[in-house]
């Protein structure tokens, strides 16, 4: 069940912020499932200047026999940068960013995926961030989880995730690049929507409990309506 | 009370219906309300929902026959690919009896097989066995992957859509209910016949296909009836320039 607690979403000393955005205004969203042909599911998804992809295959068979559960299938998720996805140009191959992003992304779809149904398998996610623009492992998240329906893995829910923050001593929703990284705070959310259960929450930087509160707010609206797009991606897919 | 209409598409997470209604295949039940695990059409049937998925994978059950591929040759077992998150074992004394036999003799690996699903167990160990009528080694053809959830649709109400597809292109044509179907006739039928299931793959979840099918396999092989005249006017063409 989702409760909103502070009534600051009608922020009246509302400062612009520097592309022109109300504090709790998205980037422009599009997302556009089944893209890839070889994978057993897929979706492409930009939130502003971000450009993501997803991949799922699976559930398939893994020869890596130690990692296999007797009981349930596991989810492996390997999230990537493009060496052309940034300003200067990324050295390719994993991070220890990307490690942690990969890890948190598979925790965060989890609790979503009826797991218990594929024993001894895998099913495995891949997100490649061929642009990014600040919030790629909200995207990465919100791409995945269209994926996995289009690849007809059964789940509980459809996982969304959307970041919210401080910047220029505003809280506010969906920070680009800029307002990440000259900002006070960032605090990204992935949630299911139908249930209101949150399946990741990070946060760096400084908050007082009412901004964090507010800020929750904000990331758990954003996610609401990235949910819709996320909903009418995987039925435009069939011509709905 | 039911919120959703009869083959609608629903997504993951969707509520389906609320109160005395029973969770079917595809859904499960939360909180007294029967919400939808896939993306799929919804098939309400007295008071049970279930939602049938517009994509999945094979997960074997006893009894089926599927088509599988030989990838491995062990001491006294097959190991086949059967489309599936698992695969299948054939075991020697299935094929030989109690008989000892080199098993590279009888079937090598790419070899592909008509089985039926003799046994799965907990840990999702699947037997295959060949004892049965059809059941057996498949020479030539070729094999087309489509979703298993689309197989009935792809066999018809009887068999009316395979049959008309034999019919049509003269071709011998198996369907596994893993979702391989072995196709073998002259190359450019077996062509067609791709082209079709693909097709019948791609638009399972409308209406009147049957319909479509038959105007799309008329036009196909019409095509190929023209474009054999052509080349016979070539030919012909050219033993007049000779």
């Amino acid at each position: 069940m989702i409760i909103i607690l502070t009534s600051s979403l009608t922020n009246s000393d509302a400062k612009k912020r520097p592309d022109g955005r109300a504090f709790d205004e998205l980037r422009p969203l599009k997302i556009e499932a089944g893209v890839l042909e070889r994978a057993d599911g897929s979706a492409y998804l930009e939130i502003g200047d971000n450009k993501v992809l997803a991949a799922v295959y699976g559930p398939r068979e893994l020869h890596v026999r130690r990692l296999l559960k007797p009981n349930m299938a596991i989810l492996r998720c390997r999230y990537n940068m493009a060496p052309f996805s940034v300003e200067d140009r990324k050295r390719p191959g994993p991070d220890r960013r990307s490690v942690e992003i990969s890890k948190i992304t598979s925790e965060a779809l989890q609790p979503a995926v009826f797991l218990e149904k594929f024993p001894r398998s895998t099913i495995d996610v891949f997100i490649e961030v061929l642009q990014a623009e600040g919030g790629t492992r909200c995207a990465g998240i919100t791409a995945a989880s269209v994926a996995l329906a289009d690849a007809g893995i059964p789940m509980r829910d459809m996982v969304v995730a959307c970041a919210a923050g401080k910047s220029n001593d505003q809280v506010i929703m969906d920070l680009s690049e800029w307002e990440d990284k000259e900002g006070e705070a960032d605090l990204p959310i992935a949630l299911m929507p139908r249930t209101g259960e949150i399946t990741l929450m990070q946060m760096d930087g400084h908050l007082t409990s009412e901004e964090f509160n507010q800020a929750m707010d904000l990331a758990i609206k954003g996610c609401q309506s990235i949910s819709e797009e996320q909903k009418k991606a995987i039925k435009n897919r069939y011509g709905d | 009370m039911l919120l959703v209409e009869d083959k609608q598409i629903v997504i993951p997470g969707e509520v389906l219906a609320e109160g005395e209604f029973h969770s079917g295949r595809g859904t499960f039940m939360e909180e007294g309300k029967v919400c939808s695990s896939l993306v799929g059409l919804v098939a309400v049937r007295d008071k049970k929902i279930s939602v049938i998925p517009l994509q999945s994978k094979y997960l074997p059950k006893r009894g089926d026959v599927v088509i599988g591929e030989i990838t491995d040759i062990r001491f006294s077992m097959w190991n086949l690919d059967i489309n599936s998150p698992y695969s299948g074992i054939l075991p020697a004394a299935e094929v030989f009896g109690k008989e000892k036999r080199e098993l590279n003799r009888a079937f090598d690996v790419g070899d592909v097989l008509f089985l039926r699903v003799v046994d799965v167990d907990e840990v999702k160990k699947v037997k295959l066995g060949l004892k049965g009528r059809g059941l057996g080694k498949f020479r030539g053809g070729i094999l087309i992957y489509i979703t298993p959830t689309k197989v009935p649709r792809l066999i018809g109400k009887k068999g009316s859509m395979i049959n008309m597809i034999k019919d049509h292109t003269k071709c011998e044509v198996v369907v596994g209910q893993n979702g391989v179907v072995w196709v073998k006739g002259k190359p450019d039928m077996e062509r067609v016949v791709q082209k079709v299931v693909k097709t019948i793959e791609e638009q399972a979840h409308t209406s009147g296909l049957t319909d479509r099918v038959r105007d799309m396999l008329t036009e196909l092989l019409g095509q190929e009836k023209e474009e054999e005249k052509e080349k016979e006017e070539d030919q012909y063409q050219e033993e007049l320039i000779q």
